[in-house]
């Protein structure tokens, strides 16, 4: 099952790293002492996120360092220094504090990765406020419902995504009281204000309030797979782990040219795309452009890329694209490169070692860690395909719940299985400085999410004798797409909305690129007949309300879709369906499923289809 | 195959992955990526479509020169004529 593991050359490293002896940092290492060693905010007025990031580097050296390196789309190249990151942050925290924000009020981002972005990100930390960066490819749907859920009393975005995404649902979101338009390039849209405007007549000076480090800081929203998304409810204190695991996973130096490919609107952009590198002081690179082969390889040659963190979809279409891509390039700068989102596969981590020199460090968490929780690292083996070990001052365990969760009354519990090799959920002992502090508005969901002061993640791991886990699968029907979750039952939502439809069900299909695209089965109103034009205008429906990111890329008709007999939709028997049938067989697909399902009221057949 | 055809076979796609758009619209120097909001799959989607429908192979370094609806059908019409001569 695992290859021959990699084993790091110490006579190879550029610069010694920052983790050497795992055991020894594993047995010695204290939350405490890495909190202790952070500057604090001054006068022991608590741990400010933005202060650790930008503030605290003015005073010194660092504050004429680059600190945000931005590569616009059209070959512009912007530097901001940690000095005008203050400033300009500053005067952001000086915005929301003339229009009446309130620290803890909700300020949400919705804008492609430019400068204003950052700026805006952590001016509002700053202000105590509490950020959602949200993914500029969500269409209208999944941005209002977040705004919500959120509360989100100020919206920072562009003119072209404020038209495209968020006229539409302006009514439906009362709260929102700001609308902060980066670009206005004229008069602001009605409703808006000029953001530009407003930073220009503010003061480029703020002192940052007290901030005890339980003070709200990020609210993440993740999917499951019921319900609407949940709001991951993040704190100040994380930035501890934050820069803990930067160090160790990353192995980030404060002279790195360092490049985090995710796009904010995730954990991963905001975590060690924001916060970790410029809490390290590094210069970090910023790059508007979406994917493109050429584009990135030239990127890492010019710009003297060091440490570079980028996902599994990204690596696989640069293996498509084959060494002729490489012709020519000198990488020699880049000295680390992690990936994160979802596992990646052996070959990828061989084609690193074999293209750069260098394996690719796979590492594991969620949005609800906040921070890097499994990894593979610098200095020790790498085991192609596993998601490393533990990070120091975190602790992990294969467990299997005991108790049934349908019985009120039952004592739910967690068994920890010892043995390796075996199969279970993946779990953390509770109380790392950046765990989620509950999901906003739905305490029983975050309650359900902890047994015996472990979490649950919900994603099944096996660990090998030697301790490395390895991610087999999710223990519920979330799908994992391009490294992003997708809860089913949020497009099943839209599906259904749509005239023709009656139910709708939402399962991931693999896809050698994505690791998983979201595939929808519909069942039609009986007076609506299947036609290419119909499937056409569903997808378009879909894709209008949730956005590329979300909507299905694949839409077929089912005659019924199977049920247990609670009436639930059975989306793992669809999807063992989906994959021991020859694609775009559908007819098969069709009397397969109605055979085995009766519509609401299915026979007791389904349930022993479950495995 | 004339530069009609061949815009059509390039609208075609387009909306059948983007099908709430209207490619028929579009500026032919804009991006279609930002005008018809597709990401980095459906850009995979189209030119994977492309390949098939034209029976050519467009490697990962020219994805760049089909960003605009001119530009793919430019491209294209270079790619299909070689092939054919």
């Amino acid at each position: 099952m695992s290859g021959a593991s990699l084993r790091p050359v110490a006579d190879e490293f550029r610069v010694p790293p920052n983790l050497t002896d795992y055991e020894a940092a594993r047995a010695s290492f204290r939350w405490e002492d890495a909190r202790d060693a952070l500057a604090g905010l001054p006068d022991g007025a608590g741990l400010n996120i933005a202060h650790e990031a930008v503030d605290r580097h003015l005073t010194g050296e660092r504050a004429t360092r680059t600190a945000i390196r931005w590569l616009s789309k059209s070959d512009d190249v912007v530097e901001i220094s940690y000095r005008e990151l203050g400033e300009r942050t500053s005067r952001f925290a000086n915005v929301l504090d003339h229009l009446g924000v309130a620290p803890g009020d909700g300020v949400f981002l919705l804008l492609g990765r430019v400068p204003a972005l950052y700026v805006a990100a952590l001016g509002a930390l700053k202000h105590r406020a509490v950020l959602t960066p949200l993914f500029a490819a969500f269409g209208p749907e999944p941005i209002r419902q977040r705004l919500e859920l959120g509360h989100g009393r100020v919206l920072v975005t562009s003119r072209r995504l404020y038209e495209r995404k968020v006229v539409p649902v302006r009514a439906q979101l009362p709260e929102l009281a700001h609308v902060l338009i980066v670009d206005v390039d004229g008069e602001p849209p009605d409703g808006t204000l000029d953001l530009t405007a407003l930073l220009e007549a503010a003061s480029p000076s703020y002192a940052i309030g007290p901030t005890d480090p339980e003070t709200p800081s990020l609210l993440h929203f993740t999917s499951g797979t019921t319900g609407t998304p949940k709001g991951a409810q993040h704190v100040h204190e994380a930035i501890v782990a934050h820069i803990t695991t930067a160090r160790f996973a990353l192995d980030l130096h404060p002279d790195d040219i360092y490049w985090c490919t995710a796009d904010p609107g995730w954990v991963t952009g905001t975590s060690y795309g924001i916060v970790a590198p410029l809490a390290l002081g590094v210069t970090m690179l910023v790059d508007e452009a979406e994917y493109d082969t050429a584009r990135w390889y030239h990127i890492l040659e010019e710009q003297g890329v060091s440490v570079w963190y980028t996902a599994p979809t990204a690596i696989r279409r640069l293996m498509r694209a084959g060494d002729d891509a490489l012709t020519g390039r000198d990488l020699s700068s880049l000295r680390f490169i992690a990936s994160v989102g979802e596992p990646l596969n052996p070959a990828a981590v061989l084609w690193g070692r074999d293209t750069f020199g260098l394996p690719i460090h796979d590492n594991w968490w969620q949005t609800e860690t906040g921070a890097i929780m499994v990894a593979n690292f610098a200095a020790v083996d790498v085991k192609p395909g596993s998601m490393g070990l533990p990070v120091p001052g975190i602790e992990a365990a294969i467990v299997r719940r005991t108790g049934d969760e349908e019985d009120p009354e039952a004592e739910l519990g967690v068994e920890i299985l010892h043995e390796p090799d075996v199969e279970g959920e993946l779990a953390l002992k509770a109380g790392w400085p950046s765990m989620f502090r509950t999901y906003l508005g739905q305490p029983e969901h975050y309650a359900r999410c902890f047994r015996d002061g472990w979490y649950l993640s919900g994603d099944l791991a096996r660990r090998d004798a030697d301790g490395y886990l390895w991610f087999l699968g999710r223990s519920d029907d979330v799908i994992k797409t391009a490294g992003h979750l997708i809860g089913p039952t949020e497009v099943e939502g839209v599906l259904t909305a749509h005239d023709a439809v009656v139910e709708a069900a939402v399962i991931g299909i693999p896809d050698e690129v994505a690791g998983e695209v979201v595939k929808a089965y519909v069942l039609l109103y009986p007076e609506e007949e299947s036609t290419p034009e119909l499937l056409r205008d569903l997808q378009g429906f879909a894709r209008k309300r949730l956005g590329p990111a979300v909507a299905p890329r694949e839409i077929v008709v089912a005659k019924s879709l199977p049920k247990t007999r609670s009436g639930k939709i059975m989306r793992r028997l669809l999807k063992a369906r989906e994959l021991g049938l020859d694609e775009g067989d559908l007819s098969t697909l069709e009397s397969d499923v109605d055979d085995r399902s009766h519509g609401v009221t299915p026979g007791p057949d389904d349930e022993k289809g479950q495995t | 195959m004339t530069t009609d055809e061949l815009r059509d076979v390039v609208l075609d796609a387009l909306t059948r992955i983007a099908p709430e758009t209207d490619p028929a619209t579009l500026g032919p120097g804009e991006d279609l990526r930002d005008e018809l909001d597709l990401d980095s799959m459906d850009e995979l989607n189209l030119i994977t479509a492309l390949c098939q429908r034209l029976r050519i192979d467009i490697p990962e370094g020219d994805y760049p020169q089909l960003r605009t609806l001119d530009g793919a059908v430019a491209y294209l019409e270079r790619r299909v004529s070689a092939a054919t001569a």
